[in-house]
């Protein structure tokens, strides 16, 4: 059995699909941009905001700010923080001063549509996984523009864990002629 | 005297030949056409449904169709057993009957080529194996070097014996500078086309029931019996119902032979089950397969206890000279020898190979009876082959069937 | 000096027996090379391009009356530099199936009988990957199960592989893109690779293939989507008539979870390269040296 590393498995790869299949023998150059792995600034979708709740600033710019740490009862008592919750609240991702915004340990703003920069701070590896275009659901071209979804396109921020799905039919068991299922 | 007319005159006294018969001449062909009759229908809805009619799945994609296949052409080697004493030691016994061996041979091969045939998905696409029109994978597909040899030592064989057989029928003998280098040929073909048709299995590395060295000789040891145990039937009934005479010297020489591939044949599977059961390693799942069964999956289990108790036995019977000799225990002998190499070598050995399959499922697979009447018309035929082709072979060896000779000199046919 | 026979002249013309016999030799040498050359080839893989694009158009023809609506049979070639590689997350995959059914819907594979191209095995956790304790037929109300996960199986598109080395008609073949590929009208049904593969992946139609009209995916190719004869061998193709178009197969797009990965192993800036430089990447039965251009990792 051959033991090589992988990049060279791959070179010889080439040299090993003899006879008639017509491979270049050198890769061509990445595609530019437009192909490239990993993506800075993605383009993506709109924030998943709930309907009517963007701008946060509509409620939010005439209301006293309160740090407090604390159960919401007046509003947004329907999030059930699961993130992180014996450590961080609301204001922990949220800008005290501005709703509109997201902000970074630093205390830097983020817009909604560059959360995952938000995201990144913990989840590290995740962050650049998915600028590769590795983590998340991929869509668009394998060689083109992919499509990218920002992070709470699938995971809800608030609780971000998968909820199980119902898995599709099992597939038939093989019967012999004349033996029924 | 033109060929032609001779050839016309052979015909049509084969054909007076082949219809002349007692009454169990004539049950047994009845017997064989209802079965071809039978086989033919069932091959019929299965063309047009397709073979879905069998019992193979995608989990089990092989099944009684290539069992019989395999079995069958070690029958057809194992005319080797009679060709090497007759023509490389030049054993009289022997060379008197050498021929029905290698009718058996063409009768073995017809009915693998069927057994293909009625397997593949697109029987009306065999010529894309024959090149030019076709494209024969060769020399990396181990098929398509089964599909060459397997023709070509049908080829050798029908030319020896239809050489022979007209020669004798037109008074001549026949041509040694073209028989004998033929003949000679057909002994390596003959381990050659068995050793192909265990490297078809051999060579799949994903059954790693089949990959292993030891399957070639074992098939070559099974063959080696399991032919010559229908040859000893077939000599014995020409000697009932024909004026052929054989010495009996030919039929204990057939079966010591006999034993002796036969204990090649139990210490191969011996070892290789020593191999799975010592090693222990998931590739013994199939062999438990076989012999305990799995998951409470026990289908084979009385099979391959019987086929082991039937090897053992027919050893028994043929190692002893005394037991050989005596006509009942030979028969029993033989009986046990084929019955035990068909279930070993047919189900035994495909079955088990792709039970469980590449992805751990056990789907069990039984032939269908859409499968058993296919086969056993296929059989039929094979065996119709075969009896008419005696019908007409054993005449003309004894010289009863020969076209006009000049009275001056009339020539004993020699077939030997 | 007696003169040697002059051997440039022209000899006696023949007697009228063998004038016959010299024409039957040239009409019959003539008939079988109109035979072969006017015929031509019937392996999709050898046909010119031409004859190829004459034969696909028959067949949207055939396919188009059929299936009682346009169908057409694209002959995109293989891009060049491109070698195509997938992965799939072992960690990710919570074995809901979405990728099987999205794989029978854009490959129009047989309804009744069933017919799947993508096979996912439920293993233990405790026992790894081990395909004696693998169930393909798990059903609970929810996934993932508890002590379970999930890999799912389909062709591997090995470098070495063991179906392309034992096709005795030259039926199955490797594309310079790397995908194997079947000609569904040279293939005799022998099932010769099916014995040959150790992952399963390939299928037979063991009966007609049916497919409901409504549910046919008209874009195909003729070595992959098209729909096939009974008594043929198929399997997956890398949806061969997405990514030479530059889309991803329909598996990877439908996955919920993010468990499959697709690219170009030639281009260093590929996801594909980035798994296989940043994760740790095994494949299936590496003993057997198939070399499978399909990997598995574990993203988490």
């Amino acid at each position: 059995m051959r033991r090589l590393t992988l990049p060279a498995l791959l070179l010889a790869s080439l040299a090993a699909l003899a006879g008639d299949e017509a491979l270049p023998k050198t890769p061509l150059p990445s595609p530019g941009a437009a192909g490239r792995a990993t993506e800075d600034h993605p383009e993506v979708p709109p924030p998943p905001f709930s309907e009517g709740i963007f701008p946060c600033s509509g409620c939010h710019a005439d209301l006293p700010v309160d740090r407090t740490r604390r159960a919401l009862t007046a509003m947004h008592d329907d999030i059930v923080l699961r993130h992180d919750e014996e450590h961080r609240w609301c204001l922990d991702c949220h800008d005290a001063n501005d709703r509109d915004w997201l902000h970074l340990a630093s205390g830097e703003r983020v817009g909604f549509e560059e959360s995952y920069r938000l995201c990144g701070q913990c989840h590290g590896e995740k962050l650049r996984d998915w600028r590769a275009g590795v983590h998340g659901r991929r869509t668009g071209n394998w060689n083109g523009r992919k499509r990218y979804l920002l992070c709470a396109h699938c995971h809800n921020p608030h609780a971000p864990r998968f909820k199980a799905l119902a898995p599709k039919p099992a597939p038939i068991p093989p019967t012999r002629p004349g033996v029924a299922r | 005297m033109t060929f032609a007319r001779r050839f016309a005159r052979f015909v049509r006294g084969s054909v007076r030949l082949v219809l002349a018969g007692n009454g169990l001449y004539w049950g047994w062909v009845a017997l064989l056409a209802v079965l071809i009759g039978s086989g033919v229908a069932a091959y019929a809805d299965q063309v047009s449904t397709g073979l879905v009619l069998t019992s193979m799945r995608d989990q089990v994609s092989w099944g009684f169709y290539i069992g019989n296949f395999t079995f069958l052409v070690g029958v057809a080697a194992a005319a080797v057993v009679l060709v090497i004493p007759a023509y490389v030691y030049d054993w009289k016994p022997i060379r008197e009957i050498v021929i029905f061996g290698e009718l058996l041979a063409v009768s073995a091969i017809v009915m693998c080529l069927l057994f293909v045939m009625v397997d593949i998905g697109h029987p009306e696409r065999f010529w894309h194996l024959v090149p030019p029109w076709g494209h024969l994978n060769i020399p990396r597909s181990i098929l398509a070097w089964d599909a060459v040899v397997l023709n070509a030592y049908l080829a050798v064989n029908f030319v020896v014996v239809t050489h022979i057989l007209y020669r004798a029928f037109c008074g001549r003998h026949y041509e040694k500078r073209l028989v004998i280098p033929l003949v000679l040929l057909s002994i390596p073909m003959a381990v050659g086309i068995h050793t192909v048709t265990a490297f078809l299995y051999n060579g799949l590395a994903a059954r790693p029931y089949w990959n292993s060295s030891i399957l070639a000789p074992q098939f070559l040891a099974s063959a080696f019996c399991s032919g010559p145990a229908i040859l000893l039937v077939v000599l014995q009934l020409l000697r009932r119902f024909t004026r052929f005479e054989i010495q009996d010297e030919a039929i204990w020489k057939i079966a010591e032979l006999m034993a002796y591939a036969m204990f090649l044949n139990l210490f191969l599977h011996g070892a290789e089950a020593f191999k799975e059961y010592y090693s222990d390693t998931e590739h013994l799942l199939y062999t438990r397969y076989w012999f305990e069964g799995l998951d409470g999956h026990r289908t084979l289990v009385g099979y391959a206890w019987t086929a082991v108790a039937l090897n053992v036995s027919a050893f028994v019977l043929f190692i002893v000279p005394a037991a050989r000799r005596n006509r009942v225990t030979l028969n029993l002998g033989c009986l046990a020898t084929y019955s035990g190499c068909y279930i070993e070598k047919g189900m035994g050995l495909i079955i088990p190979g792709m039970t469980p399959d590449t992805l751990g499922e056990i789907y069990e697979y039984v032939p269908s009876i859409t499968e058993l009447r296919v086969a056993a018309g296929v059989f039929a035929i094979g065996f119709l082959v075969f009896t008419l082709m005696l019908k007409v072979a054993v005449p003309i060896s004894l010289g009863e069937f020969q076209d006009d000779v000049p009275a001056a000199a009339p020539v004993v046919p020699a077939i030997v | 000096m007696k003169s040697l026979p002059v051997r440039n002249e022209p000899s006696e013309p023949c007697a009228t027996s063998c004038s016959r016999r010299r024409f039957a030799s040239v009409a019959a040498a003539a008939a079988a090379g109109w035979l072969l050359t006017g015929c031509g080839p019937k392996r999709l893989r050898e046909m010119p391009r031409d004859r190829l694009r004459r034969a696909l158009d028959e067949m949207e023809r055939e396919y188009s009356v059929q299936q009682g609506r346009p169908v057409k049979v694209a002959d995109t070639p293989p891009l060049p530099g491109v070698l195509f590689g997938y992965a799939l997350d072992l960690s990710r995959c919570i074995g809901c199936r979405r990728c099987v059914y999205a794989c029978v819907e854009e490959n129009n594979q047989s309804r009744d009988p069933q017919v799947h191209w993508i096979r996912v095995l439920q293993m233990e956790k405790e026992k790894g990957i081990d395909f004696r304790e693998a169930n393909p037929y798990y059903q609970p109300a929810e996934v993932p199960e508890e002590g379970h996960f999930y890999v799912p199986v389909a062709c591997q598109q090995c470098r070495n592989a063991p179906c392309v080395k034992t096709c005795p008609t030259g039926a199955t073949w490797t594309e310079p893109d790397g995908i194997v590929v079947i000609d569904y009208d040279w293939c005799i049904g022998c099932r010769c690779c099916m014995a040959a593969c150790p992952y399963g992946a390939r299928h037979f139609n063991w009966t007609r293939p049916a497919i409901p009209k409504d549910e046919l995916n008209p874009a195909t190719h003729y070595l992959g989507n098209r729909p096939r004869p009974q008594g043929v061998v198929e399997k997956c193709t890398f949806c061969i008539q997405r990514v030479r178009n530059g889309r991803y197969p329909a598996c990877v797009e439908v996955c919920p979870a993010g468990a499959r990965k697709f690219g170009n192993l030639l281009d260093p800036e590929s996801e594909i390269r980035y798994i296989i430089d940043n994760k740790r990447v095994l494949v299936l039965k590496e003993e057997l040296n198939t070399l499978p251009k399909f990997f598995y990792f574990y993203g988490t």
